[in-house]
């Protein structure tokens, strides 16, 4: 039966029938919802682990007992989760273990743009990219053959055009794949020097005979046409390359890592000239030009930015673009907004306010670095606010009546505590502020530990972050809700005054929480309005100024009250009902 | 077959996700080969969203790019503006006139462009109407997205009860009725 599915869930459906029997992830957009779509599959054991690198060492631990495992991870998780990853190649694995990792051309949804293509060769692992749905479905199996018969972890690499876009695929039933015994031996898995030493041999040996495989595998296709022009590609970009050139010929690269290089070099001599298209860098031409293969066009014409679409391509390759219509007058941006009624929007406004320095990090919450708040300074990744704001007051003692770490629940569990302990241990007097809105909000409400559901939605322990923090030897904690603004004020001022550390928690749901009831909208009186515009600088999309005075959109306005608060004049009201 | 292509555009939780699952639906049960492309994440938070439908023989590429839209289904005025580039020559969009400021505009630092309906019309095959009203009629101000898509179904080749049978799958039993009467509102309706 053919079925229209997400790549993420097509990746979830092959887990399914690959006999996959344990699933540890954390959250990341493009790769969440393989996670949520394994729930579906009760025969999975499937979780929500804090951070990137414990999902990593649990399927990394599932795997050495026997089972087929797997984790998927963000681009930019693969750096938290390489420590583990970099040393699973040596030990190699007892049941296959797979690596999804989806990167973020265009950075739709990320900080950075790394190619994790990289991560592949750095720590000599195979990589299977898929262009389409049934291609994730069919690679997630093709990727156990391959970590099982060649005693490797495999990766999966996505990009946000693969995992959020929906295409046919045939569903299978499920493999019928038994846990595998399992029998100690330390010498393989124990990564202590002595053994290690060997097991490098194994590894580079392995890689030998993965290159072998290369020149062989299904995964790899030769699709000869005009010979005038033959395209070596892979993922998304083969999409690109097949609409703009149904004729062309071209190698379609389904493992990346290693490469196929001596199928390569006899495809670059039937064609007149050899064009590589990939996405971000010029990882596949650059090898092919290590190895002697000629290269007539690459990275020169399509650069190392963004994602490519077939615009790029046609333009890269001089070839006309359809005509179309133009708007000939500035179309103002359209960027994401805290949503109305959002809890962070009380907290940022006070921020602002008080303009004080403040080290940003990584949610929904980073909307506080937008107009009209702008009230972050800096953000980096995960969990970095805490050991950021550390080293600021360090060398400035006299920011540290200015600086604040912001941080939300999630990204604390993530990575945030170890900062935590970090000031506490060395004497740092940083006030960190977590916003703790019961959820992780930015990649569309998963759980985490400190709510007290699991990825089922089951009842957990749910772990709190003023203990955490009590823990760690931060004798300053306290709770603030930060809608109300005098409160958070109040905390700030403070907990800033004092020459120790302290941690704020600001602590309110998510207004798109479903047992989250909105209030009933405000309205404008117009006759009390002064058109002060001191309401326009919570940045709410619910209000906005017309022929002098504010006005709110009934259909967007859940009733927070915050630009009541704002008002001087009181010209903000519940509605008659 | 050539391959067509149709873009929904809107603003983040105007319900874009559910128009194209809808027309997903419609398009599979015809026997097409079908790709769907959005965008999850960040963009969803009040910003400009758009989801690509493509289906024909063999779809390659998920994207719409520059002049490629057959239809684009606009769910904001500023949203038709932004992404008229993208529509074909003799290409079809369908507007709601309904107008959400952007940021930038709600702070005054840029201006919400004037008359777009009209400068569109200049340019392309526009049909406008405010969907709001009818979307209420049909019982929930939240229907507007499948008012839309009723408005799209008169000008696409499918026999209205392909729609209707797509609806009832992908929509919520008890919104089905006022998703029925919805898409019906939509679909007698003539925009400017």
């Amino acid at each position: 039966m053919k079925k229209l599915m997400l790549g993420n869930a097509a990746v979830a459906r092959g887990l399914y029938e690959a006999g996959c029997r344990f699933v540890s992830s954390y959250p990341g957009t493009p790769s969440t919802e393989i996670t949520e779509e394994v729930t579906q599959y009760g025969e999975i054991y499937a979780e929500w682990a804090p951070n990137e690198k414990v999902a990593m060492e649990a399927a990394i631990g599932a795997s050495l007992a026997g089972a087929r495992s797997f984790c998927a991870m963000k681009h930019v998780g693969m750096n938290v989760a390489a420590d583990p990853m970099f040393t699973a190649s040596y030990t190699g694995v007892n049941a296959g273990l797979l690596i999804a990792v989806a990167d973020d051309p265009g950075m739709h949804s990320s900080q950075n743009e790394q190619d994790s293509r990289h991560y592949a060769i750095a720590a000599k692992l195979p990589m299977l990219e898929p262009s389409d749905s049934a291609e994730c479905l069919a690679f997630v199996k093709a990727a156990y053959e391959i970590s099982e018969k060649f005693d490797v972890p495999a990766v999966l690499r996505t990009c946000t055009r693969v995992a959020h876009s929906q295409s046919a695929v045939e569903l299978s039933p499920r493999a019928d794949i038994p846990l595998k015994d399992y029998v100690k031996d330390a010498q393989k898995y124990v990564a202590a020097p002595a053994n290690a030493v060997k097991r490098h041999v194994a590894v580079e040996a392995r890689m030998r005979a993965l290159a072998e495989f290369a020149e062989t595998t299904g995964l790899n296709r030769e699709e000869m046409g005009d010979s005038e022009i033959g395209f070596v590609t892979s993922g998304t970009s083969y999409l690109y390359v097949r609409e703009v050139f149904p004729n062309a010929s071209v190698f379609k690269l389904g493992l990346v890592n290693p490469l196929p290089v001596e199928s390569l070099r006899a495809f670059s001599e039937k064609v007149k000239k050899l064009i590589v298209v990939e996405e971000l860098d010029g990882v596949i031409e650059a090898h092919l030009r290590a190895n002697g293969i000629r290269v007539d066009g690459g990275k020169d014409r399509f650069g190392l930015l963004g994602e490519l679409s077939q615009s790029r391509l046609r333009e890269a390759m001089g070839v006309e673009q359809p005509e179309s219509a133009t708007f000939d007058e500035p179309v103002p941006a359209r960027p994401p907004v805290m949503c109305p009624g959002c809890p962070h929007r009380g907290l940022f406004t006070v921020l602002s306010k008080m303009k004080l320095t403040v080290l940003g990090d990584i949610g929904c919450y980073t909307l506080g670095s937008s107009a009209p708040l702008a009230a972050i300074d800096a953000v980096v990744c995960m969990g970095a606010s805490i050991g950021m704001a550390h080293g600021f007051t360090k060398v400035r003692p006299d920011a540290a009546r200015r600086a604040v770490a912001i941080i939300g629940d999630s990204t604390f569990m993530h990575s945030g505590m170890t900062g935590v302990v970090n000031v506490a241990y060395n004497k740092g007097v940083s006030t960190v502020i977590v916003l703790d809105n019961a959820i992780t909000g930015m990649t569309g409400h998963q759980q985490n530990p400190t709510t007290g559901l699991t990825l089922q939605q089951e009842p957990t322990v749910a772990i709190r972050i003023e203990d955490v923090c009590r823990a760690a030897g931060i004798q300053r904690v306290r709770v603030v809700d930060p809608q109300d603004m005098r409160a958070v004020e109040a905390a700030l001022k403070e907990e800033l005054a004092v020459d120790e550390p302290s941690v704020i928690i600001a602590r309110r749901p998510c207004m798109l929480l479903k047992y989250v009831k909105p209030n009933p909208p405000l309205a404008v009186d117009p006759a009390k309005c002064v058109g002060c515009k001191a309401c326009m600088r919570i940045g709410c999309p619910a209000i906005s100024f017309r022929n002098g005075k504010a006005g709110i959109d009934e259909t967007m306005c859940v009733g927070c009250g915050l630009c009541e608060q704002m008002c001087r004049v009181g010209a903000f009201q519940k509605k008659e009902a | 077959m050539k391959t067509t292509s149709i873009m929904i555009v809107g603003v983040g939780g105007q319900g874009t996700l559910l128009a194209s699952k809808l027309l997903g639906n419609v398009l599979l049960r015809q026997g097409f080969d079908v790709k769907l492309s959005e965008v999850h994440g960040m963009s969803q938070r009040g910003g400009s969203v758009v989801t690509y439908v493509r289906f024909g023989e063999k779809v390659y590429s998920p994207l719409v790019d520059l002049g490629e839209a057959d239809y684009i289904l606009s769910f904001e005025l500023l949203e038709s503006a932004r992404w008229i580039s993208h529509l074909k020559k003799d290409g079809q969009l369908v507007t709601n006139t309904h107008q959400t400021p952007p940021m930038p505009v709600i702070t005054g630092a840029a201006e919400y462009p004037r008359d777009i309906v009209e400068k569109l019309r200049a340019r392309a095959n526009v049909i406008a109407l405010d969907a709001l009203p009818l979307a209420e009629q049909a019982g929930s101000a939240r229907a507007v997205n499948v008012v839309l898509i009723g408005v799209l179904s008169k000008r696409m080749p499918f026999d209205e009860s392909v729609w209707r049978e797509a609806i009832a799958e992908t929509v919520p039993k008890k919104f089905l009725e006022v998703n029925l009467r919805a898409f019906e509102l939509g679909r007698s309706a003539h925009g400017e």
